[in-house]
């Protein structure tokens, strides 16, 4: 099967119903998105599929073949994802971490398609669980980049 | 987690100091750990924190590597040495390279004999050692500077990374004077900075890991990957204490894709796999046929164990239990007294739900040693118990400590809580090294878990309304007494821990435990005990106030006013919330709101907390919560507002959603969709004040817990009249009463 990954077309040999989570992470080694409960709660492994945040963990691979998934390794390359990288540095939103790789991508989505959020527009895209609580980090992030 | 007053014991600095004639204690530049010349010196061993060689290496550029005793989780440890170190030695916190340091008694800095990360301990038992040891590299670069440029040792400053001689205009970096200065011996004693001369203590230094962390390329234990090595899935007996017997479909696994073997291991099955996914995926095919434990097994489930059963049990265990805490005579004035109150509150218990699942890494070397790396709180606890699984002496087994994805006191060393036992099993099986990782399915089953706990609170009331006595008898068992040794006549702190040891002048009391064995395997949850009992207190305080007509806030300044700590405390919370006021009132939206305000003492600090509520279709809305925390005196204030946001983040949740509940021996919940936790919008704006008393210097970590669940509860009595003494809120029904 062939994956546009970062915009690098990646050959990988699995089955077709392998979540793309774990062809990120154990084949191609892109560790950056993250497991966290695999049934599509926690965000923790979203990544960008044609511009749109998106939670691997339950997503087959075969429905991403002829997309663009982007994720968080590539967060440099995108304008965008540059500023919410600068956002998120500059608020010091981390704590562990783990679950910022996939709240980065939620924000980069967001940004992408609503270069001027509300507050709902972010309480709508930004839902990816945090047992750090850095939520309220997140949010002023958000609005951050957005007016950055 | 707390442990025994001997080892909360300070560090007393000027009894140990550095040891003299061991010569050349260097600043390893050149001498990796556990070389010959390392291991002669430590025939003679150091005090734990004095080996700068065991802490620093100053890179020829200038940064500094350096090897903390604490696993950095998200509570900013590896920025907090960094500025403590970096505030003596003169380098800038963002020049640091931090990583945890292996096992080793360099590093047993609690005390001087132990090593954990938790107990919100860190900072506060390294910092003294920390900063000498800074001090003291410091001047041996000012040493090798003086040689280099010919000119007295006085004549010379330093400026972050490098020695300065003012008169000459010349300056040397640290980086070419690491060596020289590596010769040196390490002064005896060194002057340590003044407080008004910190540059970084004290300061909101950026942390040291957020860029890292905000794309991707910090590494956990999950993430790691050595050459050649295969991946693990378990599936774990329903109840703990069963065994595999057999492998009914064994034949249609091994055949599926991807699939090298299958194991059966103690209290699980296993399949070895060339991806994680593969490995999932059969061993979740696996039909497994299981044996009940046999007779003496330790930790066993039993196949009729439910919470409600438990609980029940705990709340009709009849009597006063070992007494902690007495003063005065509460028996006697409870039975004189005219004006009483009582009641009985409980907390289910809860996992820790970390979002980082557990992994371990095992590789058996050529040499004979096995590494591991895993997710911990406890090198050194890890290393030894490894070693007793794998069989061979501790030195063969060599640490690694990831950063964690969280832990909140799930990486400590309990019963079956752990993959690496069955990663050390499976590598030795297979013969190469082995990454098993637990499904948050598996996690669920096997946390250990916060206790459920019940507290009975009877009070006495003198006509002016004063409690004058105060009985509470907490029932069920801690993680103190079940993993540190219990001993029979005394009770087990964390039992009453947020009962006991409260600020408030109330003459007579007396705080007992019943002791009720637990059959789940439990564990240190963030705040621990005090994580339940300042709830059932603080609440339980509003109760008293309400039976005596007092405002709940004007009644603790009362009883405060002998404690001036206290008191300044409470009044900078009412102060940072614009005036104390309970409501309920009509906020600016329209709707109708309430405060509720507790105070908590744990793990060395202060806190005082109000949150304000309303109610929305019955479910209870946390706008604001106002924290005021005293520690004694601070590290780094960022870091210490990212905190109380995170502590306030989980009290809130175990306050409004949390509960674990078993039937039949097993959880009803797997994972995040039946086990709710505090999502984004329920979030509440948090408003931090922090106060340097000057006290001996608290922890960080979990003291802006314990407040929140009663704080937000006294707010709901304070809005709907209806007093909740069972958590979580989401279990009653609230609507009709805001
Ligand atoms: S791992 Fe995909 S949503 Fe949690
Ligand atoms: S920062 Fe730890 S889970 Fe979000």
């Amino acid at each position: 099967m062939q994956l546009n990954i970062n915009g690098a077309m990646q050959q990988v040999d699995v089955e077709p119903d392998t979540p793309l989570l774990w062809v990120l992470r154990d084949t191609l080694g892109m560790t950056g998105t993250k497991y966290g409960c695999g049934l599509a709660q926690c965000g923790a492994c979203t990544v960008l599929v044609d511009g749109v945040a998106t939670r691997t963990c339950v997503t087959p691979v075969e429905a991403v073949e002829g997309s663009e998934i982007t994720t968080i390794e590539a967060i440099g390359n995108d304008p965008v994802g540059r500023k919410v990288v600068e956002a998120w540095v500059d608020n010091q939103v981390p704590q562990c971490g783990y679950c910022q790789s996939g709240q980065v991508m939620a924000a980069t989505s967001l940004l992408k398609e609503t270069p001027n959020p509300t507050e709902e527009d972010i309480a709508a895209a930004m839902t990816n669980l945090c047992r750090c609580g850095t939520y309220n980090a997140i949010s002023a992030a958000v609005r951050q980049a957005a007016e950055a | 987690m707390k442990h025994s007053v001997e080892a909360a014991r300070p560090l007393n600095l000027s009894r140990r100091g550095f040891l003299a004639g061991t010569g050349a204690l260097v600043l390893s530049v050149s001498v990796p750990m556990g070389s010959a010349r390392v291991q002669a010196q430590q025939a003679t061993p150091a005090a734990a924190g004095t080996r700068i060689e065991a802490f620093l290496e100053i890179l020829p550029d200038s940064t500094v590597k350096f090897r903390s005793a604490f696993v950095e989780g998200g509570q900013g440890i590896y920025t907090a040495m960094a500025q403590i170190v970096g505030e003596e030695l003169d380098v800038e916190p963002a020049n640091f390279h931090v990583e945890t340091a292996p096992p080793g008694p360099d590093y047993l800095l609690i005390g001087g004999q132990m090593r954990f990360t938790g107990g919100s301990m860190s900072v506060r038992t390294s910092y003294d050692a920390m900063r000498k040891l800074g001090a003291s590299a410091r001047a041996m670069l000012l040493e090798a500077a003086a040689a280099e440029l010919s000119v007295p040792v006085s004549e010379l400053t330093t400026e972050p990374g490098k020695v300065v001689h003012a008169a000459s205009g010349r300056s040397l970096a640290y980086g070419d004077l690491a060596e020289a200065a590596s010769a040196l011996p390490v002064p005896e004693t060194v002057e340590l900075k003044a407080r008004e001369d910190f540059r970084y203590i004290g300061k909101p230094e950026k942390r040291v890991d957020v860029l890292a962390k905000s794309t991707g390329k910090a590494q956990y234990a999950i993430d790691l990957k050595v050459d050649g090595m295969l991946y693990a899935a378990v599936q774990h007996a329903g109840r703990l204490g069963q065994k595999p017997v057999s492998l009914t479909n064994e034949a249609e696994v091994a055949a599926m894709p991807g699939v090298h073997s299958l194991h059966k291991l103690k209290g699980a099955v296993a399949v070895v796999a060339d991806s994680w996914w593969r490995a999932r995926r059969a061993v979740e095919t696996l039909e497994v046929e299981w044996a009940e434990a046999g007779e003496g097994t330790p930790f066993v489930m039993p196949a009729d164990y439910s919470t409600a059963a438990h609980m029940e049990k705990l709340k009709t265990t009849e009597g006063e239990g070992l007494a902690f805490e007495s003063e005065g005579d509460a028996a006697a004035a409870l039975a004189s007294a005219t004006r009483k109150v009582s009641a009985v509150y409980d907390a289910p218990p809860l996992v820790h739900g970390q979002l980082e699942p557990p992994s371990a890494l095992a590789r058996w070397n050529g040499d004979g040693t096995l590494e591991l790396w895993l997710p911990n709180q406890a090198p050194e606890m890890f290393q030894a118990d490894a070693a007793k699984i794998a069989g061979v002496t501790p030195d063969k087994v060599i640490i690694h400590s990831p950063m964690l994805g969280g832990f909140f006191g799930r990486h400590f060393l309990y019963a079956a809580a752990s993959p690496y036992p069955q990663a050390i099993a499976l590598s030795k099986a297979v013969g190469k090294p082995v990454k098993v990782l637990w499904s948050r399915e598996e996690e669920f089953l096997r946390d250990a878990q916060r206790p459920m706990g019940v507290a009975r609170f009877e009070a006495a009331l003198d006509d002016a309304g004063q409690p004058v006595a105060l009985s509470a008898v907490t029932v069920g068992e801690g993680p103190i007494g079940r993993w540190f040794g219990r001993q029979p006549d005394k009770v087990d702190s964390s039992t009453v821990e947020g009962i006991a040891g409260k600020p408030y002048a109330i003459a007579n009391r007396r705080v007992g435990n019943i002791l009720v064995e637990d059959p789940m395997v439990i564990g240190f949850w963030r705040s621990v005990g005090h994580s339940m009992n300042d709830f059932f207190y603080e609440t339980f305080f509003d109760e008293m106030a309400d039976a005596g007509e007092q405002d709940p806030f004007e009644l603790r300044m009362k009883l405060l006013e002998a404690s001036p700590r206290h008191n300044t405390l409470l009044q900078a919370v009412g102060d940072l919330s614009g005036g104390w006021k309970r409501g309920p009132f009509e906020a600016e939206d329209g709707s109708r709101r309430a405060r509720g305000v507790a105070m908590a003492s744990p793990f060395g600090s202060e806190v005082a907390t109000i949150a304000e509520v309303s109610l929305e279709d019955g479910e209870v809305v946390v706008h604001d919560v106002w924290v005021a925390i005293d520690p004694g005196s601070i590290v780094n204030p960022a870091i210490i507002e990212s905190q109380v946001n995170s502590a306030v983040a989980l009290g809130l949740s175990s306050a409004l959603l949390e509960g674990v509940t078993y039937v039949d021996g097993m959880p009803e919940a797997r994972n995040y969709d039946l086990y709710p936790i505090l999502s984004p919008e329920r979030m509440p704006k948090v408003h931090v004040t922090i106060v340097e008393s000057g006290a001996p210097m608290g922890g960080i970590g979990e003291p802006g817990l314990p407040g929140v669940p009663p704080a937000v509860v006294n707010a709901v009595a304070a809005l709907t009249g209806t007093r909740i003494r069972s958590l979580p809120l989401s279990k009653h029904d609230l609507t009709a009463k805001g």
